[in-house]
């Protein structure tokens, strides 16, 4: 362990911890932009300098380690002038792009800028112009608004194990892109969209879909067994983002179903109301296009199926399966149950097909 | 599943998610872990950053191999040859945990013998794995102090998926490696509730909680607590459901979010037997292939939609909450059967979702100590008894639900189809990262099928260059099932002779061509390995 003080308050730290890390256990707040807890340190945004030892040259706290006496000032009038002058160099070139930006509300960025009040800029410079924007379907990358953070580089390689993409470039063109700017490797994870400080990478399906008054539910992914715990953003009875916490069991960590697949709750082939057949089963009317199947979808009448109130449908279902039970014994009723549905729901539907119909014919596709 | 309860009494993953990263050893076998649970392949990536070493064994060049110490290319079907020989080095070796062996285990005298013949290179013969590879990889396990196996699909879908997965039980069993944090054998469920739905009853043989249907005090104790007479004669599993429809014996089916005609292998046999039922209810948020078949079809809310549990592949309970309306006039699950067995004169449920979780709380001890208030912020692994118990992160400490395990001598038998002069490849099927299941849900959304668009077969170069087919080209392939046509791949990931095709695609559905054997145990179709022909099209 190591003693050091910061800002006067004493703290014990383990061995390799870093000054960042240190402060964040007194709860003492250092801006950064580059730094993720899960990734191995950048230092390249230079906000979280620190004074070590009164000694005039700042170290960045992201990357230097605690070491036993020391004494870190995180804050005086000096500390804050240059990392006020650091974020303005950062945003001299940045498109002041807030109104309209996906990220707005949710970045980083603008959050420095509020904090230090910066609103004119004495930098005002040259402003990089990106062309390519490359078209796939779950990420935008907006390079214009890239800070060159380096996390999302990182992320990719370090806990994605893809590295995808990469610095590329040089100077004024610096960028951040898959080489030679197509999507060779990603796997769309969207680990890099999660810790992204900007609006340089937000979902596609996100885009003009809201930004504020999300009401956030946490729930678990409805696709794999992982069981990744994601919390979904809802406006308007409709699901606009996922999102991940980082202190689940999942750390934060998504795939692109569980990231990004969420608009078919919103499908317009989603069945709305009960179906009853009126078509015999002997025609092969299988293998159509389901909108013509599924009236509740259709533009018109399905010549297959009418729909019905949910009372008529659960009747008919009540008296035909009465019928197949006197006439051949309750063990000619079969039930499937789904791996997709609750717990609840499963025991509900095994229970029915116990107690109700009297039938141990149950299975699900765990077989599969 | 059934082969690992037989073996343990239980038939879970016995380590938990965050434990992966402290394996020092990995053996992934048959399952191609990034794609199909893409969040455990982080943790295995985390792992092998750590320093563990990571020991694949797949037909095909998995993403995981770029992360592996040692890939092993073992034949598809090969399985329990490949697993006897490197049991053969860690007897020769003695890398035996004998005090294990003797307080936890029984019959290792015979698996001993039944592995007499299994040298490496008997191994070689029959999987295409060096011989040298057996023996490292061996070791590797052998010497490991928290080694972890996992499997999947690639093992149990196999006509002897039971046997595979008595062989890697006997692997963990003979060298103590279970019954320990971040050590232990684990299997991966696929979907994201397969093991809600086992642990709550949905299985033809048990009452939830794993309560055998056949023992009469198991009975009495539901017929008590549901208040009605219950059968105790173990009913159909799904395909045994398939087969006597065919025949005629099982005259009507209730299926709730379930697509049988797109996940069951031989799909034209499914859709024929299914339309010889007198009554078909399908409940699901789609109009599915098996709801187009149906005589009622009933519009369900989707996760989103409702409130509950799910239990993930390591036995976690979590929280799912409703976070808005389903569309129209669709409803919960829960609330269409409580509907339906009014209609029967029976109370089924309770007012509230959380007293269904109670009620089978009640009578599966398990599960005993989780309420929704203690889950609200992060769940809680099976077994659970009390409301003070912190939860089970990992199973066997301290002994087996049955007392021993049993080694089980598992004689190596091929695959029940092979290649031959008429059918010369081997056909594999699986899952994909960008689909999900029976394509459904995933299907139906633009973005994923701009990078995942269409079905295709992965063929090796070589292969290709004999048949003549380049990258692109449509090829009919044809099994003694049927036929599909679908685009080639030409790829480096299975090896020779060997094809593969994922199976989420109707209208290239790979389940057209698969085997619908059986295991004999365990009732799962061998859907991993048929024998099919390959021709390139005209046009
Ligand atoms: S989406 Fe995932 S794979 Fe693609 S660049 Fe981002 S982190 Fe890498
Ligand atoms: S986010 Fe991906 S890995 Fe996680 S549960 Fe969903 S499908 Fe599985």
């Amino acid at each position: 362990m190591v003693n050091l003080t910061i800002d006067g308050k004493k703290v014990r730290v383990r061995k390799l911890s870093t000054l960042l890390d240190a402060a964040g256990k007194l709860d003492i707040p250092i801006p950064t932009l580059c730094h993720h807890p899960a990734l191995s340190p950048f230092g390249g945004c230079r906000l979280c300098l620190v004074e070590v030892n009164g000694s005039p040259k700042p170290v960045a706290a992201c990357t230097t380690f605690a070491k036993e006496g020391m004494e870190v000032v995180t804050s005086n009038p000096r500390l804050e002038k240059m990392r006020r002058t650091t974020l303005e160099l950062i945003l001299s070139d940045h498109p002041q792009d807030c109104m309209v930006c996906e990220r707005a509300g949710d970045c980083k960025l603008q959050e420095l800028a509020y904090f230090y009040g910066i609103r004119e800029n004495r930098f005002k410079g040259e402003r990089r112009i990106y062309e390519k924007k490359d078209g796939n379907p779950f990420l935008v990358r907006d390079m214009e608004k890239c800070i060159l953070c380096g996390k999302c580089v990182r992320i990719c390689d370090e806990i994605q194990g893809v590295g995808a993409i990469d610095f590329a470039y040089r100077g004024m063109k610096t960028k951040i892109c898959p080489p030679f700017e197509r999507d060779l490797d990603c796997e769309f994870c969207g680990q890099c969209v999660s810790v992204c400080p900007t609006g340089a990478l937000t979902g596609r399906m996100w885009a003009n879909k809201g930004r504020q008054n999300f009401k956030e539910v946490d729930t678990i992914c409805p696709y794999c067994g992982c069981g990744c715990n994601i919390t979904l953003h809802i406006w308007r009875n409709k699901v606009r983002r996922v999102s991940s916490r980082e202190d689940t069991p999942n750390e934060g960590w998504l795939c692109a179903k569980g990231r990004f697949g969420y608009s078919f709750i919103n499908h317009r082939h989603r069945l709305k109301k009960p179906l009853i057949r009126i078509a015999p089963k002997e025609k092969d009317e299988g293998r159509g296009r389901k909108e013509e199947i599924n009236p509740s979808s259709a533009p018109r009448p399905s010549a297959i199926f009418r729909e019905a109130s949910w009372d008529e449908a659960l009747d008919y279902i009540a008296v035909r399966l009465k019928e197949v039970k006197e006439k051949h014994g309750q063990d000619a009723i079969g039930g499937l149950s789904s791996a997709r549905c609750t717990n609840e729901e499963n025991y509900l539907f095994q229970k029915f097909m116990r107690a109700v119909i009297g039938t141990n014919n149950i299975d699900h596709c765990a077989r599969y | 599943m059934a082969g690992l309860a037989a073996v343990f009494g239980s038939g879970a993953m016995t380590n938990s998610l965050p434990e992966i990263e402290n394996h020092d050893v990995i053996f992934v076998i048959g399952s191609n872990t990034t794609e199909t649970h893409p969040i455990i392949g982080l943790k295995m990536k985390k792992a092998v950053r750590g320093g563990a070493d990571l020991i694949v064994a797949d037909p095909r060049k998995i993403d995981l191999v770029r992360f592996s110490s040692i890939w092993l290319q073992h034949r598809p079907g090969t399985d329990v040859a490949l697993l006897n020989s490197m049991m053969y080095v860690i007897v020769k070796e003695d890398l035996l945990d004998k005090k294990f062996i003797e307080t936890w285990t029984e019959g290792f005298g015979s698996l001993k013998e039944s592995i007499a013949s299994f040298t490496p290179e008997e191994g070689e013969r029959i999987t295409g794995v060096p011989a040298e590879n057996i023996i490292r990889a061996a070791r590797l396990y052998g010497n490991a102090v928290r080694p972890g196996i996992y499997y999947t699909m690639g093992i149990t879908q196999h006509s002897h998926g039971t046997d595979n997965v008595c062989s890697i039980a006997n692997l963990a069993l003979m060298t103590g490696n279970l019954g320990r944090e971040s050590t232990g054998v684990n299997p991966l469920r696929g979907q994201n509730n397969v093991q809600g739905a086992t642990d709550m009853g949905c299985i033809p043989d048990f009452y939830p909680g794993y309560q055998k249907v056949a023992l009469p005090g198991v009975g009495k104790k539901f017929e008590k607590a549901w208040g009605t007479k219950l059968s105790d004669r173990p009913g159909l599993t799904a395909t045994e459901m398939t087969i006597a429809a065919g025949e005629g014996k099982l005259k009507a089916m209730y299926i709730m979010g379930e697509n049988p005609v797109m996940s069951d292998p031989d799909m034209n046999h499914t859709i024929e037997t299914l339309k010889k039922l007198d009554f078909l209810i399908v409940q699901d948020i789609f109009m599915t292939e098996t709801a187009e078949l149906a005589d009622v079809v009933l519009p369900a809310a989707c996760f989103a939609e409702k409130d509950g549990t799910f239990t993930n592949t390591d036995r976690r309970v979590q929280r799912v909450r409703k976070a808005v309306e389903p569309p129209e006039e669709a409803k919960e699950d829960s609330l269409i059967i409580i509907e339906l067995a009014k209609r029967f004169g029976y109370e089924i449920g309770a007012d509230l979702i959380e007293d269904v979780f109670h009620e089978a709380g009640e009578l599966w001890p398990a599960l005993a100590g989780i309420t929704y208030k203690r889950i609200a912020k992060a769940g809680l692994q099976w077994p659970c008894p009390t409301l003070n118990h912190p939860g089970t992160p990992y199973l066997f400490k301290g002994g087996f639900p049955r007392g021993k395990a049993a080694f089980s001598a598992i004689k190596y038998l091929p695959p029940a189809e092979l290649p031959d002069n008429s059918y010369p490849f081997l056909l594999s099927t699986g899952r994909q990262l960008f689909q999900y299941h029976t394509g459904s849900m995933t299907r139906r959304m633009d973005a994923f099928c701009d990078v995942s668009p269409d079905a295709f077969i992965e063929v090796h170069p070589e292969d290709a260059e004999k048949l003549d087919v380049v990258d692109g080209d449509i090829v009919k392939v044809t099994s003694r099932r049927g036929s599909i046509e679908v685009r080639a791949f030409i790829s480096g990931r299975p090896s020779r002779g060997v094809v593969f095709i994922p199976f989420h695609y109707r209208e290239a559905a790979a389940n057209v061509l698969t085997s619908s054997f059986l295991d004999p145990v365990s009732k799962i179709p061998e859907l991993k390995v048929c024998a099919v022909r390959l021709e390139k099209t005209e046009g």
